[in-house]
């Protein structure tokens, strides 16, 4: 059997798991029309059971994952599964992880925030402090700036949550930056923040001042709920747009600097090594950026007919003002619908309505932001960039889908 | 005209200064520089945050076998699989095949301290007292010849130690495909 045909046997269970087609698989007796299915002839589940709710079980597939193995298993990330994923928000349980030394456990009473350097009062924060301060709700995207890193050199991943799954969009509740700096007193000369978390790596970061007073948040809550141990619990910096790595977890110590610290975070990693030799420095907004996620290795077309291509765009620069789909390899291109609310620093939801009549294409979005900048074709971000850059990949992604519908990656 | 605007800047300053008193809440409880010692552990290329202590390369090649060269290699060469190698690559940053070490890629001498000293050894992060800190920084400067073996490390220096790689790292270009900026009907 040929590796596609078992590729589009895999989707059609995956299918089936989802529950999202009836005749993709054999009904049980009895449970299709004309017949009357016997769950409405019993009492279902009570309340309670269990307390925390979870998701369907046929939903079981739908997890984290890793996207190899690595040398450790706290030292490590793993991606969202973006390729079953509906909307613009991610739940807390499938937001991707990047942790340098694991999840710290942190009671919340033993938990402390100390602001202090180039500052007229230093403070020690308690979280029971922390949320009695005024606080503030936004719905923003966070990304790995490593997301998509391994297409710099044509990854081989044919799946979306391998290659774009460093990406995760949630509603986050906490403080504005600036509230708490303003209780603190910045002195004339404040220019850099430092950010250093509570983690065995105790994760350091320099954040410019303006990024600071602009609309970084100290968050505590993530889609209504407080912050998931993974995301950083009790308490995290949140940088909309920046690169995720500068959104520091388990966030204990702000100092208040004239310069920056010039971290091993911020120097022999997440720096961008170009083809010279060179590398930038402190590059920290992500780059306006699209994929396709349905069809998608694991979920595609079956048969010719209708379906809807759908995916995500977003900007760490402002808002997408549109997004453009190609079927042939970027030849002619589409303008595809935007899912309202379009809101800055965020995932938007784009699709677009398609007749496929069985034949071979190549699907890709470019997606546009509203400071004008459009996503690069792979070839003109290398051109600028070559290919040794471990951060910051923002082209546009090809899928190419075969007339028996398995998709694969177009850079392969 | 001149003279009304400058006045109005100047109310406004009043005006947020005002603004930035009354907000004040009085939460948190003052940071005294006892409690703030504890945690105050960043170290910057100036120096500054350097603590007081020193090492030898002799006593850093002890220290490096037993702690470091498990997962880093013997002499920082020959990494275990998925582990940073942290010797060499000298010269190869232009190339299409980089290899980005301490000794050939890393800016600041005092970003080995600051990093060795909260993060590592991996299986006991932030465990090694001043004086070791400074020997292994002092071994790791050394097998990259960047050092001699009879260097002796201390805050002094440290400091003054200049890395290959120093004037490596530029501002970031970003955005840099200049020909893809949006040029006709983009909102």
């Amino acid at each position: 059997m040929s590796v596609s045909r078992r590729r589009i046997l895999a989707s059609g269970a995956a299918i089936a798991i989802g529950g999202l087609s009836t005749n993709s698989r054999e009904a049980r007796a009895g449970t299709v029309p004309p017949d009357v299915p016997e769950w409405m002839h019993e009492q279902g589940r009570p309340i309670l059971s269990p307390a925390y709710g979870l998701p369907s079980k046929f939903e079981k597939d739908v997890v984290r994952r890793i996207r190899e193995p690595r040398a450790t298993d706290t030292e490590a990330f793993s991606v969202t599964p973006l390729q079953d994923l509906h909307g613009i928000i991610t739940p807390s349980g499938l937001v991707f992880e990047r942790h340098h030394a694991g999840v710290p456990e942190i009671a919340p009473d033993q938990h402390r925030l100390l602001v202090h350097g180039l500052v007229d009062r230093p403070l020690i924060l308690t979280m029971d402090d922390l949320l009695r301060f005024p606080a503030v709700t936004r719905i923003h995207f966070l990304e790995c700036s490593g997301n998509s890193s391994t297409e710099w050199r044509k990854s081989g991943y044919h799946s979306v949550q391998r290659t774009h799954g460093l990406l995760s969009c949630c509603e986050w509740t906490g403080v504005p930056l600036s509230t708490i700096l303003g209780e603190v007193g910045l002195k004339s000369d404040a220019r850099w923040i430092l950010a250093e978390g509570a983690d065995a790596a105790a994760m350091t970061r320099s954040v410019p001042i303006e990024k600071a007073l602009d609309d970084a948040m100290i968050v505590y809550a993530q889609n209504g709920e407080m912050l998931r141990p993974e995301q950083g619990y009790p308490v995290r910096l949140f940088l909309p747009g920046f690169e995720g790595n500068m959104s520091v977890k388990w966030l204990r110590r702000l100092k208040i600097g004239d310069r920056p610290w010039h971290t091993r975070e911020e120097t022999a990693r997440y720096t961008n090594l170009l083809a010279n030799g060179k590398a930038y420095q402190f590059a920290f907004e992500m780059d306006v950026k699209s994929v396709v996620t349905f069809p998608n290795a694991d979920r595609s077309f079956k048969a010719p007919g209708f379906y809807e291509i759908s995916g995500i765009a977003w900007s760490g620069r402002g808002h997408v003002t549109r997004v453009d789909v190609s079927v042939d390899g970027g030849a002619t291109w589409r303008r595809a619908t935007l899912q309202e609310p379009v809101l800055d620093k965020c995932l938007t939801r784009f699709r677009l309505p398609f007749n496929w009549q069985g034949q071979p294409l190549e699907i890709q979005s470019r997606a546009y932001d509203d400071k004008g900048w459009m996503q690069p074709t792979r070839s003109s971000l290398i051109a600028a960039r070559g290919t040794n850059p471990r951060y910051h990949f923002n082209a546009i992604q090809g899928w190419k889908v075969a007339a028996d519908g398995v998709v694969t990656n177009a850079s392969t | 005209m001149r003279a009304l605007s400058a006045s109005i800047v100047a109310l406004l300053f009043v005006a947020s200064s005002a603004l930035a008193q009354q907000a004040r809440l009085d939460l948190g409880t003052p940071a005294t520089p006892e409690r703030i010692r504890g945690w105050d552990i960043d170290v910057r290329p100036d120096g500054a945050g350097l603590p007081p202590g020193k090492g030898t390369v002799e006593q850093g090649e002890k220290i490096y076998a037993e702690q470091c060269a498990a997962c880093h290699g013997d002499k920082g060469q020959n990494p275990a699989k998925g582990f940073d190698r942290l010797v060499g690559g000298k010269g190869t940053l232009a190339t299409p095949k980089p290899v980005q070490t301490v000794g050939s890629y890393w800016p600041y001498a005092t970003t080995i301290f600051d990093y060795v000293n909260r993060a590592m050894p991996f299986t006991a992060p932030n465990s090694l007292t001043a004086d070791e800190v400074y020997s292994v920084v002092a071994y790791l400067l050394y097998v990259n010849d960047i050092v001699p073996r009879q260097a002796i490390m201390d805050a002094q220096e440290l400091q003054k130690v200049k890395m290959p790689n120093a004037d490596g790292f530029i501002a970031d270009g970003r955005p840099d495909t200049e020909g893809l900026k949006c040029k006709a009907d983009c909102k």
